[in-house]
C-alpha cells in the first residue's frame, strides 16, 4: 500500500520517537475501535491524527494518556509501557503531558485563574506572584488575560476551549494533545492558535499530538500525519505525501468530499430497509 | 427459562462486582499518605456543603419530631396517670432510634444525593478526567474530603437533632400541657444512661454516616456519564443508602439491646 513508501520516504522524521503504538487493538463492546493500528509519534513535531468523527481519535488520545489500557498490543512512552505502569507511575508520567479535552473540561468550581495555576499549584512549590505571572503569560498567549477573574460558566465554549488549552500547556509538558482544538473558533482565533500551537512546538521543543477535523488547519501546522479509518491507519505520512497520496480514501480526506469511500454513516442495515421495516432493533 | 437463569446470573454477578469496586473506589480514596496542607481545606469546604447547609432541615425536622412525641406522649400516657415519663419517653426513642436514623434519611435526600449529582457532573464534563490527566488522583482530591465530611458531620448533625427534638417536646409538654418541669428533666436524667442510650446511637450515626457517603459517593463516581446516568445515579443513592441504613439500623439495635 501506499502507506508503506511514504513510511519510507520520512524515515528522518521517525527515527526520534517519544511515543511508539505497536499492534494496538480496542473495542468497547462489541465495536471493535482499533484493530491492529501502529503510530509512531516523532519527538518535537507536530503529529496529527485526522479520521472522521467516531474512529476513535478521543479513544486514541485516552489510550496514550494510560486512561483506557488496550486489549492488545503496547502503548510505549519512550520505551516504558504505559497500561503496565503502576498508579504512581503512571501520574509521573501524566506530569509530562498536557491534554486539551474535547469539551474543555474546566473545573466549574474555580475562576479561570484558578484553573489554569492548579497544575501549577500541584506540581510546583512556586510562590504565588511566580504562578500569578505564569498564568498570566499563559492567557495571554491565548488571548484571554482579560478573562481572568471569570469563571467557567461565564465563558463561551470556544473561550473554555482556549482557557484549557492556557492549562494545558500551564507546565510546559513534553508532549500535548489536543483533541480538536479548533473547534467552535472564530477564524481570527483559529490563526493565533494555529500559529500559537506552531510557535509552542518550536520554542519549548515539546511533541505535539493534534486531532482535527479542520483540514486546510492541520495541513498548514503538521509534520506527519496519520489518517485512521475502519480501526486501522489508512494512510500517513507528511503533508506534502498526503496530498499527492493516490488513494480514494486519503483524497477523499484530504479533499473534504462527502462521497467516497470513507463512511460518513455508523455502521447501520440498509437505508431503505430500515425505513420500510418499521422496526427498532 | 436458561435465559432467564443467565440473565439472574449475570445481574447477581454485576452487583457482585459493584460491589467490590465501591469498596476498592474506597480504598484508594482513603489509603493514602496524608497531605494534610492540601486536604485540610478541601475538607473544610466540603464539611460545609455537606454539614452546615444540612443544619436547617435538621434543626426544623427534629424540633418538629420532638414536638410531636411530646404530644403523642401526653396523650397515650396521661390515661395512665403516668405524664411525667414524657421526657423519658422522647429522650430514649430519639437518642436511640430516630436522632440517627432520621437524620441519616434526611442527609442521604438534602447531602448524598447533591454529592452523586456533584460528582457525576463531573464525569459526564471530564473534569475527573482531566484531573487525572494533570497528574491528581481524582478519588483523593474529589472523593475523599466528600467522604470524610459526611463521615464527619453525620454524627454531629444527629446530636444536634437528638437535642433539638429533646428541647422541642419539652415546649410542648411543659411548656404547654402544662407538666411539672422538674419531674419532665428528672425522669429524663434518672433513665438515660450516657453508655447504653447516648452512645450507642453515635455508634450508630457513624455506621450510617459510613454508608450513606459511601454509597453517594460511588453512585456518582460509577454512573454512566449522561444526564439520565445522572439522575439514575441520584435516584440510587437515595434509595439504596436509605434501605441500607434501615437494615443496618435493625441489626445494630439486635446487637446493641437484643439481649435485654
Ligand atoms: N464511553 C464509551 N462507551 C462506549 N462506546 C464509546 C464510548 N466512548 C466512545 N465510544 C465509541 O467509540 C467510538 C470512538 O469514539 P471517539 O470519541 O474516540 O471518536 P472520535 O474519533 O473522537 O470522534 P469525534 O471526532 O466525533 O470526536 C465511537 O464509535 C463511540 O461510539
Ligand atoms: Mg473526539
Amino acid at each position: 500500500m501506499e502507506a508503506e513508501t511514504s513510511q519510507a520516504a520520512a524515515p528522518d522524521m521517525l527515527k526520534d520517537i517519544i511515543i511508539d503504538i505497536r499492534e494496538l487493538t480496542f473495542s468497547r463492546g462489541e465495536r471493535i475501535i482499533f484493530d491492529g493500528v501502529d503510530i509512531a509519534i516523532p519527538r518535537g513535531k507536530v503529529t496529527a491524527i485526522m479520521g472522521p468523527s467516531g474512529s476513535g481519535k478521543t479513544t486514541l488520545l485516552k489510550l496514550i494518556g494510560g486512561q483506557l489500557a488496550p486489549d492488545r498490543g503496547q502503548v510505549l512512552l519512550e520505551g516504558s509501557n504505559i497500561s503496565r505502569m503502576g498508579r504512581n507511575e503512571l501520574f509521573k508520567a501524566r506530569e509530562r503531558m498536557g491534554m486539551l479535552f474535547q469539551s474543555g473540561a474546566l473545573f466549574t468550581d474555580m475562576s479561570v485563574f484558578d484553573n489554569v495555576a492548579f497544575p501549577l499549584r500541584v506540581h510546583s512549590d512556586l510562590p504565588d506572584a511566580m504562578i500569578r505571572d505564569i498564568v498570566l503569560m499563559k492567557l495571554q498567549a491565548v488571548g484571554l488575560r482579560g478573562a481572568i477573574h471569570l469563571m467557567p460558566a461565564e465563558l463561551s465554549g470556544g473561550m473554555a476551549r482556549r482557557v484549557a488549552l492556557a492549562r494545558a500547556i500551564a507546565l510546559d509538558p513534553d508532549i500535548v494533545m489536543y483533541d480538536e482544538p479548533f473547534a467552535g473558533q472564530d477564524p481570527i482565533a483559529m490563526g493565533v492558535l494555529v500559529n500559537l500551537i506552531k510557535r509552542l512546538n518550536q520554542a519549548l521543543g515539546h511533541s505535539s499530538i493534534i486531532v482535527s477535523h479542520d483540514i486546510q488547519e492541520t495541513l498548514s501546522i503538521a509534520d506527519y500525519i496519520y489518517i485512521l479509518a475502519d480501526g486501522r491507519v489508512a494512510a500517513h505520512g507528511t503533508p506534502a505525501m498526503l496530498r499527492d497520496v493516490d488513494s480514494a480514501q486519503v483524497r477523499q480526506f484530504v479533499q473534504g468530499l462527502p462521497d467516497g469511500p470513507v463512511p460518513f454513516h455508523y455502521p447501520a442495515p440498509d437505508f431503505m430497509q430500515d425505513l420500510l421495516g418499521g422496526e427498532i432493533k | 427459562m436458561i435465559d432467564r437463569i443467565q440473565r439472574l446470573g449475570h445481574k447477581t454477578l454485576s452487583k457482585v462486582a459493584a460491589f467490590g469496586r465501591s469498596g476498592l473506589i474506597l480504598m484508594h480514596a482513603l489509603v493514602a499518605r496524608p497531605q494534610p496542607l492540601v486536604m485540610l481545606p478541601l475538607l473544610i469546604k466540603q464539611i460545609y456543603f455537606v454539614g452546615v447547609l444540612s443544619l436547617v432541615i435538621i434543626v426544623v425536622s427534629g424540633l418538629f419530631i420532638g414536638m410531636v412525641l411530646g404530644l403523642q406522649g401526653y396523650t397515650i400516657m396521661v390515661d395512665y396517670g403516668s405524664e411525667q415519663a414524657v421526657g423519658q419517653m422522647v429522650a430514649l426513642s430519639l437518642l436511640r432510634e430516630l436522632a440517627p436514623v432520621v437524620t441519616a434519611l434526611l442527609f442521604a435526600g438534602r447531602a448524598g444525593s447533591a454529592l452523586t449529582a456533584e460528582i457525576g457532573l463531573m464525569k459526564a464534563t471530564e473534569q475527573l478526567a482531566s484531573l487525572e490527566m494533570i497528574g491528581v488522583d481524582p478519588l483523593r482530591r474529589i472523593i475523599a474530603p466528600r467522604f470524610w465530611a459526611g463521615f464527619i458531620c453525620l454524627p454531629l448533625l444527629s446530636m444536634i437533632f437528638a437535642v433539638v427534638g429533646i428541647w422541642g417536646s419539652s415546649l410542648v409538654a411543659v411548656d404547654w400541657l402544662g407538666i411539672y418541669s422538674g419531674a419532665y428533666w428528672s425522669n429524663m436524667q434518672q433513665a438515660v444512661d450516657f453508655t447504653d442510650d447516648v452512645l450507642n446511637g453515635v455508634v450508630k450515626a457513624v455506621v450510617f454516616g459510613f454508608i450513606v457517603t459511601w454509597v453517594a459517593v460511588y453512585q456518582g463516581y460509577d454512573c454512566i456519564p449522561t444526564s439520565e446516568g445522572i439522575s439514575q445515579a441520584t435516584t440510587r443513592t437515595v434509595v439504596y443508602s436509605s434501605l441500607a441504613v434501615l437494615g443496618a439500623d435493625f441489626i445494630l439495635t439486635a446487637l446493641m439491646f437484643g439481649d435485654l
